[in-house]
């Protein structure tokens, strides 16, 4: 006879499960939205991380590039004829904003020019339609543009587009060029054209911007870290970049990475709602069980075996509803990649990922089962004379003494918690935060629950009808569900309430920026001989002209006598005694500034005094961005020598501005007295107050035809795109938020089934007493529409702390709180809670008053 | 092989104590069918409690076969029970999703007991549902409800085996036939048994009557059986 007193206890445990199954698995099912969360999450992030691998050579064109923001310099120049010499094929591209425009029907647009010699990609295959299209490109002066244009421009295949001075022949659209996020193509649509023709456009001239980009294909196995290290030392002192392939390869996968980590804080969210589901699950099916329990110890168990029982039921349970919930994390896995390929410079291969699925569902019944083993642990304090009599639930847990085990798994759910947390953000320090502030939540929204059912208790009146006190009665009394009903409750509506808000905050802000903007066609490039001449186009039209800006280019040449090399080599000693350079790039960088003589709207002086303007003997004024005087180290009355275009030009530091860079205005790092550069070489911004879509696409061709080289854009357009972006992230929101929604459902079911017992009894013996159903009904009404509106109004104050907090910390904008969709969400949760109420409530209504005599 | 000494339990419910047992001593030998009866409020749920070791008396000990109870805690009084007692209750107390067969084998294989099954099939055979071993609770009468139980009791040879209230959810046909197949396994077995009852006529076909009142033994006289 075997006395392993533990060998036959699954067998048990199994079969003593027959009718609870299907409830267990409800309640454990909570946490399968949170493991399928986790678990596409992190399959997708794994697919796009080995796409970007695989085509990481495609994604940069080359093995190796070198990008500049200037024209190449000579010695530039001599390195690479060196390189190609030693037979490193090369491979161009210049890349800038231009006009187009199509003579045929007087559509003209901003697009990208990108200007390519032969050769270019090297890796990586651009495809067009017709086919042919883009392999024939460098046969003559031909276009390959994206299809959008051809909408925009109204333009067809074989038409003549105009860029600059030159014209080429559209010969094809583009189908798909590797590395290319396709959103960008909204934005600015692409035009390739042979390099050859560049000097022809006649567009790359004084102050233009480019990027001039040059591919390399090494031989096969030639080291491309060595080849890459080579040259930037070859280029030391030149304004240039080398990018390998694993460069790229690393940016990506980084970012990748960075926004799984961001996207997993969801899945933990769902993860953690899910535990509390099953929390409130699992002590239902206790209640349940309580009898059952007895009568095992009765017959000899002891309360350890006994947990071991219900632990394996769970165990069980946990593990059916953590591999549901992968089921579900895959197939959402393989829906992403449509959702997001707007998004992503790669083509997603969507395969399985077995470490993450495995993972997903690893945490998944970690979770399930700490979570559940709360409830679960007051198992053991089951008395065995309960068989004998019936007691109320709570004396029979006998729940109020401090049981160290209890204590013991609560505390090993905070650790989960954290240290989850800390895995999935990346950084202890963000997984520590974001911890915090889920404790913080919880935390209030426990303190919320206890106070108010303590307050129920004092607030109600006898005068107020019964079914009313009934309801609010049962808030407080023993085994109450309140805490975990307004806790799932709350955080359902609190995470909705927040996402509302912050999206509302946010487009608050938009709605003011382009509405506070007075210009809203902007041209730009518009050279010091051209600007009198647009001026008079516009006014012809019969538009206002708003703003004239002129515009010089310039590098920091000395500081207080310090030449910018000098300064550049200075080491400095911070706070902590560290040694270390200044950052040079504000002292290398060219400055765009600006002249004038008065001060805009969107700027304000916080430290020194606007240029007092009689002076004209001393050194003329400078008022410089607060942030650039930081990173500069500048003080009042400091000396700035700029370079402007060989010229040295003398200035005195005389304030510091603090400008608002979100309005749609041209705004500047550095603004001079009109005297220190009223004669220096310049360009203009011109801003025209031109309202309606005709009419712009009118004054555009009309600039265009007489200006090639002058580029314009039309605020409102942005407007419309940016609003249009942000239609799809208010869908992804209102997504989130049904999401959030459906999280809730198991959760509620779980907390609300758990007072049944006490409900049932109740019920049955108000029925003796002579209640008719419908009194039950109107008190379970009360009840739960109490207990729904508790949850609702804590979890919608909740978020609007929450989300003034996201709003003034994170986001850094006003704080727009939107009250009737914060209402309306309360609303549905609160029928959501009476619909299960109710629904659960079913067999209380069934019950006769028979079943309370009999357990007398 | 039970002995009760001085037991003593008292309640707190609410603000006052309430004293449900005092003094209670008596000593029952292996073998013996003994009723302890009394009206509602006598206590005698609550003595029953403490003789079968599921809770301790306030003051006083019990002594099973010389272990003392009262000395032991939870756990170690399971094991003991496990051994040594069996239960028969009012409501019968099945686990409803056990069939009857399941359930008869509980008591063993909580001790890991690998005969389980076959000693199951012996005794639902004795008690008479050998054709009803696969049932579940729901579809078996009260009648051959509790017959499980007390197949279920008798599993793990109880020295002793406590009866409460067993013929109450029961018409009285089936309750005289319950009682007759507790004595034939008391004679069968030499199993004590213990019937706690507040039906006179069951209490008369004990060989020995403890009655109890407010806690109290006023008296404890051995009866001549029913021939």
């Amino acid at each position: 006879m075997s006395t392993n007193r533990w060998s036959r206890l699954p067998g048990l445990a199994w079969r003593e499960s027959r009718t609870a199954r299907r409830r267990l698995l409800l309640y454990m099912s909570s946490i399968a939205l949170g493991v399928g969360a986790l678990v596409a999450i992190d399959s997708f992030a794994a697919n796009v991380t080995e796409s970007v691998r695989d085509q990481s050579r495609a994604l940069l064109g080359g093995d190796a590039s070198l990008t500049s923001g200037e024209r190449y310099t000579p010695r530039l120049v001599a390195v690479l004829d060196s390189l190609q010499s030693q037979g490193i094929t090369q491979a161009r591209s210049t890349n800038f904003a231009s006009m187009a425009l199509v003579p045929r029907s007087g559509g003209t647009r901003l697009v990208q020019v990108r200007a390519v010699s032969e050769g270019y990609p090297f890796y990586g295959k651009i495809t067009s339609d017709p086919p042919a299209a883009w392999p024939n490109v460098q046969s003559g002066a031909n276009a390959v543009v994206d299809p959008a244009l051809l909408v925009s421009l109204d333009a067809r295949i074989g038409d003549t587009v105009s860029i600059g001075l030159a014209k080429f022949v559209i010969s094809g659209t583009l189908r798909n060029v590797p590395g290319e996020v396709g959103i960008s193509a909204t934005i600015g649509p692409r035009v390739y054209i042979p390099q050859r023709y560049l000097d022809e456009t006649k567009l790359l001239v004084f102050g233009s911007r480019a990027d001039y980009e040059t591919l390399f294909k090494l031989p096969n196995g030639a080291d491309q870290q060595r080849f890459a290290s080579a040259l930037r030392k070859a280029i030391v002192g030149q304004r240039a970049r080398v990018r390998t392939v694993r460069d790229t390869e690393i940016n990506l996968t980084q970012a990748i990475d960075q926004l799984r980590d961001f996207l997993g804080v969801v899945g933990l969210v769902a993860l953690l709602l899910g535990g509390i589901g099953v929390a409130s699950g699992v002590h239902a099916f206790v209640m349940r069980k309580i009898d059952t329990v007895a009568v095992l110890r009765c017959l000899g168990a002891t309360s350890w075996q006994v947990l071991a029982i219900y632990v394996v039921q769970a165990a069980i349970m946990g593990l059916v509803g953590a591999v549901l919930g992968a089921v579900l994390g895959m197939i959402f896995q393989m829906l992403l990649p449509f959702a997001l390929q707007d998004f992503l410079p790669v083509d997603v291969t969507v395969h399985l990922a077995p470490a993450s699925v495995a993972l997903g569902v690893l945490v998944g019944v970690w979770v399930a089962l700490v979570f559940a083993l709360r409830p679960l642990v007051a198992i053991r304090r089951v008395s065995p004379l309960q068989a004998l009599r019936r007691e109320a639930d709570a004396v029979v847990l006998r729940l109020r003494r401090l049981d160290p085990l209890r204590v013991g798994v609560s505390l090993a759910i905070v650790a989960s918690v954290l240290a989850i947390a800390v895995t999935r953000a990346g950084s202890l320090k963000r997984g520590v935060g974001f911890s915090v502030a889920i404790l913080l939540a919880v935390g209030a929204l426990w303190g919320s629950a206890v106070l108010l059912s303590s307050l129920a208790r004092r607030v109600v009146r006898p005068r107020w009808p019964f079914v009313v006190r009934q309801g609010i009665a049962s808030l407080y009394r023993p085994g109450n569900q309140t805490r975990a009903v307004v806790l799932s409750l709350g955080f359902g509506v609190f995470l909705m309430s927040t996402l509302y808000q912050v999206h509302h905050s946010l487009l608050a802000t938009l709605d003011v920026k382009l509405s506070q903007a007075k210009a809203n066609l902007v041209f730009f490039d518009v050279q010091q001989d051209q600007a009198t001449g647009i001026d008079s186009i516009i006014r012809a039209n019969g538009y206002t002209v708003e703003q004239q800006v002129p515009l010089v280019t310039m590098r920091i040449a000395a500081v207080n006598g310090r030449t910018a090399a000098q300064l550049q080599a200075d080491t400095l000693t911070s706070a902590d005694g560290k040694r270390t350079r200044r950052n040079g790039w504000p002292l290398r960088r060219e400055y765009r500034s600006t002249y004038r003589d008065f001060s805009t709207a969107s700027e304000r002086i916080v430290e020194g005094k606007w240029f007092t303007l009689n002076d004209t003997t001393s050194l003329p004024e400078v008022s410089i961005d607060v942030a650039v005087a930081h990173e500069l180290r500048l003080a009042i009355g400091d000396t700035i020598t700029w370079n402007v275009q060989g010229v040295q030009v003398p200035t005195r530091v005389t304030s510091f501005r603090e400008v608002n860079w979100a309005r749609f205005e041209p705004n500047f790092f550095a603004v001079f007295e009109t005297r220190a550069l009223e004669h220096a070489p310049r360009q203009y911004v011109i801003l025209a107050q031109v309202p309606g879509a005709t009419a712009v696409a009118q004054v555009q061709r009309g600039v265009v035809k007489s200006y090639p080289n002058v580029s314009s854009i039309d605020l409102s357009l942005v407007q419309r795109t940016v609003m249009d972006v942000l239609g799809k992230v208010t869908m992804a929101i209102r997504f989130m938020a049904l999401i959030s929604l459906a999280l809730g459902i198991p959760v509620l079911f779980s907390a609300v089934a758990a007072t049944r017992r006490e409900r049932l009894r109740e019920g049955v013996l108000l029925k003796t007493l002579g209640a008719t159903r419908r009194q039950i009904g109107r008190i379970m009404l009360a009840e739960y529409a109490v207990l729904g509106a508790l949850g609702s109004l804590a979890g919608v104050a909740l978020s609007f702390g929450g989300s003034w907090a996201l709003t003034h910390w994170v986001f850094r904008v006003a704080f727009a709180p939107s009250i009737i969709p914060a209402l309306l969400v309360a609303l549905v949760m609160i029928l959501l809670a009476v619909t299960i109420g109710l629904a659960t409530g079913r067999e209380v209504f069934r019950q006769t008053p028979m079943v309370a005599l009999r357990e007398a | 092989m039970l002995v009760a000494r001085d037991l003593t339990k008292q309640y707190r419910s609410g603000e006052h104590e309430l004293t449900v047992l005092r003094d209670v001593n008596f000593s029952l030998p292996q073998g013996a069918f003994v009723a302890i009866v009394g009206p509602s409020g006598s206590g005698k749920t609550t003595l029953l409690g403490l003789l079968a070791g599921l809770d301790t008396p306030s003051s006083g000990t019990v002594l099973l076969d010389d272990a003392d109870f009262s000395a032991m805690d939870e756990d170690a009084r399971a094991r003991l029970r496990g051994e040594k007692v069996g239960f028969v209750f009012q409501s019968f107390q099945l686990i409803p999703t056990l069939t009857a067969l399941e359930n008869v084998q509980v008591p063993l294989e909580l001790r890991g007991d690998s005969g389980a099954e076959v000693r199951a099939r012996e005794l639902l055979r004795r008690v008479g549902l050998g054709d009803r071993m696969h049932h579940f609770p729901t579809q078996l009468s009260g009648g051959e409800q509790q017959r499980v139980a007390i197949a279920r009791a008798f599993s793990n040879s109880p020295r002793i085996l406590f009866a409460d209230e067993p013929t109450g959810n029961l018409d009285s046909d089936t309750g005289g036939r319950i009682v007759e197949l507790l004595e034939s396994l008391n004679r069968e077995s030499n199993s004590t048994v213990v019937l706690v009852t507040h039906d006179a006529a069951l209490a008369a076909r004990a060989q020995r009557i403890i009655r109890l009142s407010d806690g109290r033994v006023v008296s404890d006289n051995e009866t001549e059986r029913a021939a």
